[in-house]
């Protein structure tokens, strides 16, 4: 653990500033492109990650902007069955999987665990390289003549189309390669670089999801990368596994995908409800209420979400016996995620709660998560999934569960850590109007896709009985509130770059190690011995109002009473 | 081979050509228990209770005898949700207004942060609703998936990008129609890619999966007609293979097929043949007001000079179109996507006739002269009077 000593430290990458923070330790592009410091890959993959939604969310926008006629609105069906590919594979592969992971987990792991780095620094830094080019592989597609044929890549559709679908699914195999090397990373650390004195069960719960996390990655990724590399071989070579008219099983294919598509979703929401957890108690100022239910319903989910993954091919012509035991499993997920609902609403009870924005976003993902979820018992219930899979009702639940968890959770943590990766302090009243415009927007481009997926609107359609189109133009009158809604909440981040004012050590009151070190942290992160307490324990600091954070009460001195 | 063993345990049907035979209910003993409890005579109990909601907001109109069924599990789940949604997002805005903290410093007081009892409450509730919420849908799912032994079998195919409704005598039609109150079991299958049939007010979907057959099956209750959908995305035309499902007043059934099959020769050929452009779906990509479609429209298009892909520049006479109907991809026409699928098997001679004759009507080169003689005998219908004097100018 660091002590604070100014002697060199083994990983820098070249330059030996150590005055100053991270950002100003070592200057130029290589300084960056090059570091093998996880605040810094951290902070790269945020800003690829979130061009990469910039990306997606456009070819969204142009989505619901054709969607606004029943007919032909402003491109070809051909060009619309290209939009929705490529907005739902960089949504999936390049900003929701690594979002949470990567970006904030890198920063801000280490960081909770009062360690200097992770432990595999070379490793993580191979993982962002690898994602930088699995994304330009993801985009290359488009210039390529692009793709069609859905992120689900259902054969024989995808083995028989025209377009870029091998360098598409190559960059799904390379990309998963930087999802498994941020999951071995993060395990390895996890186990090998608690400090001394923080056994498992004094883990904040964020490190929980993030461990859980990566089992998922490093367990499911490689089934991913097997198939998309079936594909290949089937395109390039036809070797007839998947195509029925070389002798192949399509649906065979559709197990495969799903055995990882469906983990994936557990690795898209466990990190977000790790934030939900951290950000529900420190605003509420009071310990997380039930924190082993919490840990171990993280890992519970880990292991269930292997054994569901048939629930997205109820109709698929799989046997009725596969059908029943696959949706029975798929009840057992509802378990873990209804308890943790509970426990966030626990911690909240008798609470002195801060609407400050990260708890407002944490607030806007309990609200839309609980739709998320509770819809899920209609698509996990077979007689009602046999009417609403592959209809609007089905696109609407996962982007509840996708979007309005992880996203709002993902936005969550941004606000939440801001302060401690750059130092400044953002507009809460601006923050807070963007949560809320979003959480309007929202509502209306997705509650609206429920009602008209119930009553017989299939997904995926470029024209679209004319009845429905009220629905459709109220979702993409939606849509575009919550694009304003974003650009506030990234506009106030822009600002506080340039006009906010210096963060303090501590704005929040958080309890957990990262806290301790300095806004935003010098290289090796923490330069004076770290004081190490429960992390949900809010009693040993106190609001100072000249700090404009709070600050330790000194131990020796009697606790002061605010 | 191990994919073999992996299929057999998912996909007991994955054999293909062979139709799905002896379902699971038969084979596995587990089914037949869950499939014992009574949970009927639950949905029996709240029935009367939802039968009073105004489900038009969420539902299309019911018309087969499973759609209440369905809906009455949906709208179980959708109170039971909507009763836990209050609760949290009640507790959640209560807390808030309650114990909002407007200074900064503020500490919460010392409260318990664990409690064995209510969390072993709050895992059991979920636990006991989520299994009350599987046994109702497995049996309602249980009921659509084993067809009825009495059932009238209707064959489907699916292809890029519209549907073929086979009947027992042979008939073919893009367009499926069904008896009231009798049982209807549907065996498709796909020529290209997987697409999947939903018959949204039948509350039934399946996925129709190329190299083997699913099956489902229905019981329509209220005549009039449906939209039926593909909901397996499919590409280009994959929201136009949208078709109808016209059901019969019971006892009209089998004098339409009757008549249906035999109408093609009961009318002039002309019109049998612009028939059957719109029944076999031929329209979904060839227009019949000469605007470009994702084929080449069919006015103006017999005795006109085709631009092929490979060079060639060919008139389309009768020999040239069928060809083009029953092995599309011979002469492909420049400047469209070699799409159309082959209808060998599906039209019969006779109809490919009649189509021939419909092309000729709808060009102005229509019957040549060498034909005239023919056309006259065959169809006078086509004799267009314009058409002689558009001759004449060229
Ligand atoms: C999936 C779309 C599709 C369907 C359905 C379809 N076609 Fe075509 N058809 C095409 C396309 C595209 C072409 C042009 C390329 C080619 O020659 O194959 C074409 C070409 C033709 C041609 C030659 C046209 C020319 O300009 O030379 C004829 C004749 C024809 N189709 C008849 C039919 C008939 C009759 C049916 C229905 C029984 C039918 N098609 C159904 C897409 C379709
Ligand atoms: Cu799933
Ligand atoms: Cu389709």
């Amino acid at each position: 653990m660091s002590t604070g000593a100014t002697t060199t430290v083994d990983h820098v990458d070249g330059h030996d500033h150590h005055e100053g923070n991270y950002l100003t330790a070592g200057r130029g592009l290589r300084s960056w492109l090059f570091t093998l410091d996880h605040k810094r890959i951290g902070v790269m993959y945020l800003g690829t990650i979130l061009f990469a939604f910039l990306l997606g969310g456009i070819f969204a926008l142009l989505v619901r902007t054709e969607l606004l006629t029943p007919q032909q609105t402003i491109m070809s069906a051909d060009d619309y069955n290209r939009m929705f590919t490529l907005h739902g594979a960089i949504m999936t592969f390049l900003f929701i999987i690594p979002g949470i992971p990567a970006a904030l987990g890198n920063f801000i792991l280490p960081l909770m665990l009062g360690a200097k780095d992770v432990a595999l620094p070379r490793l993580n830094l191979a993982s962002y390289h690898i994602y930088v080019i699995g994304s330009l592989m993801a985009v290359a597609s488009i210039l390529a003549g692009g793709v069609d044929t859905g992120w689900t890549f259902y054969t024989p559709y995808s083995t028989t189309t025209n377009g870029a679908v091998i360098l598409v699914t190559l960059s799904v195999f390379v990309l998963g390669f930087s999802s498994i090397f941020t999951g071995i990373n993060f395990i390895v650390t996890v186990h090998r670089m608690r400090p001394a004195g923080m056994g498992w069960f004094q883990m904040p719960l964020m490190l929980w999801a993030l461990y859980a996390t990566a089992i998922i990655q490093v367990l499911a990724t490689p089934v991913l990368a097997i198939t998309v590399l079936l594909i290949i071989a089937e395109r390039a070579l036809g070797i007839g596994i998947f195509d029925p008219a070389l002798g192949g099983d399509p649906v065979l294919f559709q197990h495969f995908f799903w055995f990882y598509s469906h983990p994936a979703v557990y690795i898209m929401i466990l990190p977000a409800m790790g934030v939900i957890s951290e950000l529900v108690a420190i605003f509420s100022r009071k310990p997380i209420f039930g924190y082993k239910a919490i840990a171990y319903s993280s890992i519970a989910i880990a292991v269930f979400s292997f054994l569901v993954w048939g629930h997205h091919m109820f109709v698929s012509g799989q046997s009725e016996l596969a059908v029943v035991i696959f949706s029975a499993l798929t009840f057992s997920v509802s378990i873990p995620s209804a308890v943790k609902v509970f426990n966030w609403l626990s911690t909240m009870y008798r609470g002195a709660i801060r609407l400050e924005t990260p708890m407002v976003y944490a607030l806007v993902f309990i609200f839309l998560f609980g739709i998320g979820g509770l819809t899920g018992l209609f698509l996990a219930s077979l007689a009602t999934d046999v009417h609403l899979h592959d209809s609007y009702f089905v696109v609407a639940h996962f982007h509840y569960t996708m979007m309005g968890g992880t996203m709002i959770a993902f936005l969550a943590g941004i606000y939440h850590w801001w302060p401690k990766m750059f130092g400044k302090m953002f507009s809460q009243k601006w923050g807070n109007i963007g949560a809320i415009v979003i959480f309007v927007g929202f509502n209306v481009t997705f509650f609206s896709q429920f009602v008209m997926g119930a009553k017989g609107m299939p997904r995926r359609y470029f024209n679209y009985p004319p009845e429905f189109e009220i629905y459709h133009v109220m979702s993409s009158i939606g849509s575009y509130v919550l694009a304003i809604g974003l650009f506030i909440a990234a506009g106030v981040l822009v600002h506080s770059l340039i006009a906010g004012k210096k963060a303090p050590v501590n704005p929040w009151g958080g309890a957990t190690l990262e806290w301790q070190a300095a806004s935003p942290p010098i290289h090796h992160n923490f330069d004076s011995p770290l004081l190490l307490t429960n992390p949900y324990d809010y009693t040993a600091q106190r609001w100072d109002e000249a700090e404009q954070g709070y600050v330790p009460v000194d131990p020796e001195k009697e606790p002061q009473t605010t | 081979m191990q994919f073999g063993l992996f299929k057999s345990i998912f996909n007991p049907s994955h054999d293909a050509a062979k139709p799905v035979n002896g379902f699971a209910t038969e084979e596995n003993p587990l089914l037949n228990v869950l499939a014992q409890l009574n949970v009927g005579s639950i949905l029996a109990t709240v029935r009367p209770f939802l039968a009073q909601l105004p489900d038009s907001f969420w539902m299309p109109s019911q018309a087969s005898s499973k759609a209440a069924e369905v809906d009455t599990v949906f709208y179980v789940i959708y109170w039971i949700s909507v009763f836990f949604f209050a609760i949290i997002v009640g507790l959640m805005a209560l807390f808030i207004v309650r114990y909002r903290s407007r200074r900064q410093g503020e500490r919460a007081p010392d409260s318990p942060n664990h409690s064995l009892a209510l969390e072993i409450t709050w895992t059991a509730i979920p636990v006991i609703i989520s299994i009350a919420i599987f046994v109702l849908g497995f049996q309602s799912f249980m009921n659509i998936a084993t067809p009825p032994r009495n059932s009238y079998e209707i064959l489907v195919t699916g292809q890029k990008w519209q549907w073929f409704f086979e009947y027992p005598n042979g008939f073919v039609t893009s367009e499926l129609h069904v008896p009231e109150d009798q049982p209807v079991k549907l065996t498709m299958t796909s020529e290209d890619v997987i697409h999947s049939l939903w018959i949204p007010a039948f509350r039934v979907k399946k996925d129709v999966v190329p190299g083997r057959y699913t099956r489902t099956w229905f019981e329509a209750q209220e005549p009039g007609t449906y939209p039926l959908l593909c909901t397996e995305y499919c590409g280009t035309g994959h929201s136009d293979m949208l078709s109808v499902v016209t059901v019969h007043k019971s006892g009209t059934f089998e004098q339409w097929l009757e008549e249906s099959a035999n109408i093609y020769d009961t009318i002039p050929p002309a019109e049998a043949g612009e028939l059957l452009v719109q029944r076999s779906g031929c329209v979904q990509c060839h227009s019949l007001d000469g605007s470009p479609n994702i084929g080449p429209t069919f006015v103006d298009l017999y005795g006109y000079e085709q631009q092929l892909t490979d060079g060639r520049v060919v008139i389309a006479d009768e020999n040239y179109i069928r060809t083009s109907i029953l092995e599309p991809m011979t002469d492909l026409v420049a400047g469209y996507e070699p799409v159309m699928p082959t209808y060998a098997g599906k039209l019969k001679d006779k109809e490919i006739t009649y189509i021939i004759s419909y092309l000729k009507s709808a060009s102005d080169r229509g019957p040549s002269e060498e034909e005239s003689a023919e056309a006259e005998t065959e169809d006078p219908a086509a004799q267009d009077p314009d058409a002689a004097s558009a001759t004449e100018e060229e």
